[in-house]
């Protein structure tokens, strides 16, 4: 079954694998007591794992290189044909409606809550798909623009007095604002200079927010933000929490809605002609600037939606949570889930959120897990877990008809 | 067109079931008798920090496995509800909702300052009591707003007046410069110190700054400090940043003397910045160690863990004994009770004799002045 | 003045270590335009290599230079083992993926690593040993400049010398700038582009060792988290400088450093990082290339 060459190869890298871990997995040194400690155990595992690890990893790549066109076979195909059926549809639509409107009754709160978060996500992912999905501008301090939302409702309602759903738009709008800032001395700049100086100015926000006590209130943060109130009412922490989901599942509805309706309009076409071919673009018309500043305000303004929901919910924020790891795992969830697809990043959220979560029982290993899922998913999967499919016309013989 | 879309829409509903039924499974299996009574524990248990939250959750383990070994409370067994808040905010609030939505009685935690205002709010609502071992931010007693909290640590307040006192009525210094890490913790405790410096009239600060930590070097912040002749800094911030700071102040020979908090007080400390630490003054809880509980958990703990207890073990120790003791003393898990029964209630703990006030600071809780001799700290005899 | 000095000479230990790390970054951004955010990784496992192996070496009983010179190659030795390994497993399978893929590859291995270190030894900071000597002659002036520092000016003027060496002279270099310049033209005269690819990452990789080993022994105590800042700012000198120049890299080093430096000791600690960014945001606007980089007419 294995040929003898390819057992060679493993244990080549099995053998290299322990060479690799050893000072850092077998040695542990104590410093101060001046002793060491030897694990060997440790090389062991790592010399077996690895060796059949490496079989299954070419398997892995060979059925990337040549298996994709077979995967598409009778499975998919008939999933995407019930998919269709318009009975199974809308009896599902019924369903899952049902499922949402059900889930914090059934749930514990605890659920909600970060289901809640979850949502929170896919606001912030779909929102960060505008700039890096569509508009293909790679923005690595998106954080920047949530930090300004969370604040905007912190420190309007601290001074005066502004109530949630006030805070939401103003939250929003100060979001977009924050975007063209950033936007105006960036438009020059390409790719990875635009990385790093999105990254720059996330920071600085940051940084801000940070040491500006008199405005503020510097790393002690802000506490005590109110939670929404329904018409007037003060709810209790379960209702609350049943309240936010389902704010949030509108916000959510609101922007897939937005966001899908964006994509097809002159503007979102216009993104993803700068995002192809910024001279053709040019070239055909297309006003760069405006187009480009546009992409950052709408995708900053849900940011900043987004900040004033997490402000309400954490009822205490602080800089600490608007660091450049924050910014890194939205980036990596839109990509995980399929960049560009609206459908591919609320996937992408829900794993990326929900996973850790879930993960807890291995609590130590969930970071070390989740940094490895990344790359493999990456490695075998690089177009994400849901693929955007690209829009392209049919000639046929009645004329050109579009199609998706 | 249409049906494109809608085909769309469904599977962004699938996804919704497909996450509604595991959620489903898993709560499916937290069904719990709900005849023990539960305490949560909420805190660092993995991650950076897990340092600072992992004694919480040995010493609540010692004195419960020992309760327990009895007939534990009122003949109800004791459960322990250990939930990982990583100390950031935003998870602890979903650290405290999973507790509730667990059933927990009273909660130990959190250990950051940060979490704990974040948490707490959730826990005043369904009227839980909460007792920290370690989160000594001011406001969360002396703001009024958590009738709910307690803890058996002294807040940064107290611990800065102690620093500024010890500098210039002992120490006799005049300028002194107050450096902080930017931190909720550390930049809180650098402006009390300062208000306190300024309110004397004695001394005066000649430096206030923040450094930042991780930085690859301090050596800017140093001269700096050597340039404006400070006879004394004042760092409010973890060990990590302050050995840093020592080590480079020694190597360029400067002998200005360095007065730190809590976050400093501890062995790591000293291991790490090895000989400059010598001489560091560093505000810790007072010493309690020839208290006999404090030798008994200690012993335990060396005695189960093969190993010291790390930071705020005693203080954890003796948070799980006070509420314990309350739960005791009023027969009851009820939060009324409860409460009245911590600030009524005396309890033995390593930490002496307690009770706490009406804002939940324990009274007689405070911080002893100690100093680096010959590589360990060492309580100052001078009385303040 | 004599402030001045001091200033300018904490912000040259910072430059030195910060161009350190950014040659790596740089290297690999010319060669395969990637943002290879587990850099700052490798920098915190040669420091943790080279503590573990001079603890080893300690125990041996060797002489304190000794223990300092075999770490620091046990330290380049594996870090070049991590890069290349790194290479092969989290980039090489996206050489025709879509831009943003690697990146998020990198990201993941960057927290992979972190967490591993983490594990397998500790969360906590430990001690580095002191593995440089304080010399005689710097005892006068000590007050302003240890020997730590002599030690890191002297090893980063001479890592950057052998680089421009071989970059320009070396028939490796060749191929490396060939490549860097047209991977498929490269591949059509017959250049290995896979090999030079594996040769960049061990290049920049142990040129980080160096940088972890020094700044490690300069300020005596590491944790698992050190790469991750030291990266991100080395990250930003690379891009000052502009990104795939070498020159560009340690320029852009130096000029961070001094800025850090200056703004802590003029202005406050406080801003440190907001100057810091702020100048990289200016600089950009004003030359999109960064420093030294060559701007490029638009491919139609």
């Amino acid at each position: 079954m294995f040929k003898l060459s390819e057992i060679i190869k493993s244990i080549a890298v099995s053998a290299w694998f322990m060479f690799l871990t050893f000072p850092i997995l077998v040695i542990k040194v104590n410093t101060y007591e001046k002793t060491i400690d030897w694990r060997w155990k440790n090389m062991i595992l790592i010399g077996i794992a690895s060796f059949f690890l490496s079989f299954l990893w070419r398997y892995m790549l060979k059925q990337k290189e040549y298996g994709s066109d077979k995967k598409k076979s009778k499975a998919s195909s008939f999933f995407k044909n019930t998919v269709k059926n318009p009975k199974f549809y809308t009896s599902s639509i019924v369903l899952i409606l049902c499922l949402i409107i059900a889930f914090p009754f059934v749930f514990s709160i605890y659920q909600t809550n970060i289901m809640t978060s979850a949502l929170m996500y896919v606001v912030l992912g779909l929102g960060l798909n505008i700039v890096v999905g569509l508009a293909g501008l790679l923005d690595l301090g998106y954080v920047a623009f949530f930090a300004v939302g969370a604040y905007s409702y912190a420190l309007l309602n601290h001074h005066f007095g502004i109530t949630f759903f006030m805070a939401l738009p103003i939250g929003a709008l100060l979001g977009a604002f924050f975007g063209i800032l950033l936007g105006f001395p960036v438009l020059r700049l390409k790719g990875d200079y635009l990385a790093i100086v999105t990254l720059g100015f996330g920071e600085i926000i940051r940084l801000i927010l940070e040491n500006w006590n008199d405005f503020s209130f510097g790393p002690s943060g802000i506490a005590n933000i109110p939670k929404p109130s329904f018409f007037g009412i003060n709810l209790s922490i379960y209702e609350t929490t049943t309240y936010m989901y389902f704010i949030m599942i509108l916000l959510v509805f609101l922007t897939v809605f937005v966001v899908n309706r964006l994509e097809d309009s002159r503007i979102g076409r216009a993104w993803i002609a700068l995002k192809e071919d910024e001279v053709a673009c040019q070239a055909m018309g297309i006003d760069k600037t405006k187009t480009k500043l546009y992409a950052f305000a709408t995708g900053a303004a849900w940011a900043g939606l987004a900040g004033v929901v997490f402000a309400a919910k954490t009822s205490f924020i602080n800089p600490a949570s608007f660091t450049f790891l924050e910014s890194a795992i939205i980036l990596s969830l839109i990509v995980l889930g399929g960049m560009g697809s609206i459908f591919g990043v609320i996937t992408g959220a829900f794993i990326f959120i929900l996973l850790p979560e879930y993960l807890r029982a291995f609590s130590d290993y969930r970071m070390l897990v989740f940094g490895a899922a990344m790359v493999l998913m990456m490695v075998f999967r690089p177009q994400g877990i849901i693929k955007k499919r690209r829009r392209f016309y049919k000639i046929s013989d009645s004329g050109g008809k579009k199609q998706r | 067109m249409v049906k494109k879309i809608k085909s769309r829409f469904l599977l962004f509903f699938l996804i919704f079931a497909l996450f509604g039924f595991t959620v489903f499974f898993t709560s499916a299996k937290l069904s719990i008798a709900a005849e023990p009574i539960i305490i949560g524990i909420a805190g660092a248990h993995s991650g950076d920090l897990a340092s600072y939250g992992i004694p919480t959750l040995r010493a609540a383990k010692l004195i419960i496995d020992e309760k327990n070994a009895k007939c534990g409370i009122n003949n109800r067994k004791i459960k322990l509800l250990a939930e990982d808040d990583v100390c950031k905010p935003e998870i602890a609030v979903n650290t405290a909702t999973k507790l509730i939505s667990e059933g927990v009685h009273v909660v130990v935690g959190h250990i950051c300052s940060g979490a704990t205002k974040a948490a707490l709010g959730i826990y005043k609502d369904v009227k839980i009591v909460v007792i920290s071992p370690s989160a000594t931010n001011p406001a969360l007693t002396k703001s009024g707003n958590y009738p709910n909290f307690f803890r058996t640590i002294a807040p940064d307040d107290v611990q800065a007046k102690l620093e500024v006192d010890f500098a210039i009525n002992i120490l006799k210094v005049k300028k002194i410069a107050v450096l902080h890490d930017k931190g909720d913790y550390g930049k809180g405790l650098a402006e009390y110190a300062r208000n306190f410096i300024k309110e004397s009239k004695i001394a005066q600060v000649v430096l206030y700054e923040g450094v930042t930590p991780g930085a690859v070097d301090y050596s800017a912040v140093v001269q700096k400090i050597k340039r404006k002749k400070a006879e004394a800094v004042i760092f409010g911030g973890y060990h990590p940043e302050a050995s840093k700071i020592i080590t480079q102040m020694r190597k360029k020979r400067m002998k200005t003397i360095f007065i730190s908090d809590d976050g400093v007080k501890d062995d790591t400390f000293i291991k790490v910045a090895g000989e400059s630490a010598e001489g560091v003054y560093a505000t810790g809880p007072k010493n309690t160690s020839n208290n006999p509980i404090a030798l008994k958990a200690v012993s335990d703990h060396k005695r189960v863990y093969g190993e010291d207890p790390g930071a705020f073990f005693l203080n954890a120790y003796s948070a799980v004994l006070a509420i314990l003791n309350a739960i005791e003393k009023s027969c009851s898990t009820d939060y009324n009770s409860l409460t009245n029964a911590l600030k009524t209630e005396f309890v033995a703990t390593p930490l002496g004799i307690l009770k706490f006030d009406d804002k939940g600071d324990a009274i007689g809780v405070g911080f002893s002045m100690y100093q680096v001799k010959n590589g360990v700290f060492v309580k100052i005899k001078q009385a303040l | 003045m004599e402030y001045f000095a001091e200033l300018f000479l904490g912000g040259l230990t910072r430059g030195s270590i910060y161009a350190l790390i950014a040659i790596g970054y740089t290297m690999v951004y010319g060669i395969i335009e990637l943002i290879n955010f587990a850099h700052g990784e490798i920098y915190m496992i040669g420091a943790f290599t080279a503590l573990i192996a001079a603890s080893v070496f300690n125990f041996l009983g060797f002489g304190q230079i000794t223990v300092f010179l075999l770490a620091t190659a046990v330290a380049i030795i594996y870090s070049a083992a991590y890069g290349f390994t790194i290479e092969k497993i989290a980039y090489k399978p996206l050489r025709n993926a879509h831009r943003l893929s690697p990146l998020i590859s990198a990201i993941g291995m960057s927290i992979f690593l972190q967490n591993y270190v983490m594990l397998a030894q500790t969360s906590n900071f430990v001690r580095f040993p002191k593995l440089i000597p304080d010399f005689e002659f710097i005892e006068p002036v000590a007050h302003i400049i240890g020997s730590s520092e002599i030690v890191i000016f002297v090893v980063a003027a001479i890592v950057m010398l052998a680089l421009t060496f071989l970059i320009k002279f070396t028939k490796t270099g060749k191929a490396m700038r060939a490549t860097a310049q047209d991977k498929t033209m490269a591949m059509l005269i017959g250049i290995n582009v896979d090999f030079i690819i594996s040769i960049t990452f061990i290049i920049g990789s142990a040129i980080a060792a160096i940088g972890g080993v020094l700044i490690a022994a300069h300020i005596g105590q590491i944790n698992f988290y050190i790469g991750f800042v030291a990266g991100i700012k080395a990250f930003t000198a690379a891009v000052l400088g502009g990104i795939g120049s070498i020159y560009g890299a340690a320029l852009g080093a130096f000029v961070l450093g001094w800025t850090e430096s200056f703004a802590t000791g003029y202005v406050s600690s406080d801003y440190e990082d907001l100057f810091a960014f702020s100048l990289l945001v200016i600089i950009l606007i004003f030359k999109p290339e960064g420093l030294v980089g060559k701007s490029t007419a638009p491919k139609v």
